[in-house]
């Protein structure tokens, strides 16, 4: 378990070409707390993803530091595990074996081979340890993936959409799942989604952020008890309350991708602007 | 003047197992074949993982192999015996000349490709930069290695015949002996080893690889 601290932490995208410059967001300021599960939640294009890759040390932000309990980020580090929304398997390395790559710096083949183990139980994946990837499904890599991020044993897990491409039964069984190693392990997560449900569903607290100009709007704390049913009147009024926020920060973007005179009201009977917002969890 | 069929065959029966002359020139085009083949994969894929990874090297030693592959690896053949004073070296050089180039665009290919994801997984882990090219770029392009390795094949193979037919010693130099000596049939019965060895290496050799390598990176259909 340990923290995480974003301090005026900005992210600009220069185009070298046409000599123009985008800020994503400027002057974050954040705490994840030790052993705490974290939502970054927002329209696409806030820069949520950036901001995890920034932690992850895959993206180098502009201005600003982060730390991870002591220790300042620069580079990718085994401290931090991260799961794509891709599982990001290696195609020629069975199950086991790609668990075991994130192993191989740390341990001997025999040591990572027993920790492998230990860590495809915990995700139920012990049967298809000799699988290839293409022969998994979907949910099954996503699975992997995730043993393969805790294998590691790291501080914190950085988890960026990892459901986003999932069918929705497996997504909510992922979901179970996933609470359940969050409990068992107590890592500290963050994890980045743009669907209201799956954020309420598992986080302690939801950084909701917006954009242009990009950066944190509100911060909720989810104190609704586990484990937490879709339909309790608690539950529907958190949904709502972020919805009235995040609906005008959904507009925006829409704005800027279809024009100014677009307006979510009458686009909702072609588009339905909150379809992927929850609609679908 | 045109060669009988049976005849051939009798030909290719006595030039193995009376004369030997066919036995002598397959092993020595073979051993050509082999070393320049492999040499030609050696070089080829240091290159290409070289011209992968670095820019500065893609946009030097790139444009460089680019110019050179258009050229038919035979028509270094001249320069080559000069070179080495004419005999096998000359040859062995046009046969890896012949590979080298397409085992380079390969490679290169196969490196460029590698999905982007991998290598940020990878360096989730702590791998640094020369383990990332050992351990994820090259496992990664091994199916783009292999057809690089399968047309280096074809182009050292027809390399070799055309060189064996103006140097010494194989194969090709027995082609052009029996038609010195007007011997068709002779002619025939080489012609018949030298697609005989082009099957068997195709169908039984790439084909088979290439069949494991695609189903165990999930590639196949």
């Amino acid at each position: 378990m340990e923290q995480v601290l974003i301090k005026k932490v900005e992210k600009t995208f220069e185009n070298k070409e046409k000599k123009q410059s985008f800020t994503v967001f400027d002057d974050i300021n954040l705490t994840v707390n030790p052993g705490e599960f974290l939502s970054l939640l927002g329209p696409s294009g806030c820069g949520k993803s950036t901001l995890l890759n920034i932690i992850a040390g895959l993206d180098q932000a502009t201005n600003g530091e982060v730390y991870v309990g002591e220790k300042l980020i620069k580079t990718p580090g085994s401290d931090r595990g991260v799961v794509f929304q891709e599982a990001a398997l290696m195609p020629w390395m069975s199950v086991i074996e790609n668990v075991m790559f994130a192993l191989r710096k740390k341990m001997k083949k025999e040591e990572a081979k027993e920790h492998a183990k230990k860590y495809l139980k915990l995700v139920h994946l012990s049967k298809f340890m000799n699988s290839y990837p293409h022969e998994l499904s979907g949910g099954m890599k996503q699975r992997v993936s995730i043993a393969r991020a805790l294998a590691m044993d790291p501080k914190i897990l950085l988890m960026d959409e990892p459901f986003g491409a999932l069918d929705e039964q497996t997504r909510s069984m992922l979901h179970r799942e996933v609470q359940y190693i969050w409990e068992e392990t107590k890592k500290t997560i963050v994890f980045v989604t743009h669907n209201i449900r799956e954020a309420i569903m598992l986080s302690d607290r939801i950084v909701l952020m917006g954009t242009r100009p990009g950066g944190i709007r509100k911060i909720y704390d989810v104190t609704i008890p586990r484990p937490r049913v879709i339909t309790s009147p608690e539950f529907v009024k958190l949904e709502e309350d972020i919805m009235s926020i995040l609906g005008g920060e959904i507009e925006k973007v829409m704005r800027e991708e279809m024009g100014d005179d677009f307006n979510s009201k009458k686009a909702s009977l072609l588009y339905g602007t909150n379809n992927n917002m929850g609609d679908n969890i | 003047m045109f060669p009988s069929p049976l005849l051939s065959v009798k030909q290719l029966y006595t030039g193995f197992f009376e004369t030997g002359i066919l036995t002598v020139a397959l092993t020595e085009s073979m051993q050509r074949i082999a070393i320049g083949f492999t040499l030609a994969v050696i070089i080829g894929s240091i290159l290409g993982i070289l011209i992968g990874t670095s820019k500065l090297a893609d946009e030097t030693l790139g444009t460089l192999v680019i110019a050179l592959q258009s050229v038919p690896s035979i028509v270094w053949l001249p320069l080559a015996l000069v070179m080495f004073h004419g005999g096998a070296a000359a040859i062995l050089f046009v046969v890896v000349l012949g590979g080298t180039w397409p085992m380079t665009m390969n490679m290169r290919m196969g490196i460029k490709n590698v999905q982007p994801i991998l290598i940020r997984a990878a360096r989730t882990m702590g791998y640094n930069r020369t383990e990332l090219i050992w351990k994820v770029m090259i496992p990664a392009s091994i199916p783009s290695a292999l057809t690089g390795a399968r047309l280096a094949w074809a182009f050292a193979w027809r390399a070799l015949m055309a060189a064996e037919l103006i140097g010494r010693g194989g194969l090709g130099r027995t082609l052009m002996d029996a038609r010195d000596f007007f011997n068709m049939e002779m002619v025939i019965a080489i012609m018949i080893i030298i697609s005989v060895i082009g099957l068997v290496m195709e169908y039984f050799v790439f084909s088979k690889i290439e069949k494991r390598v695609l189903s165990r990176w999930g590639l196949a259909k």
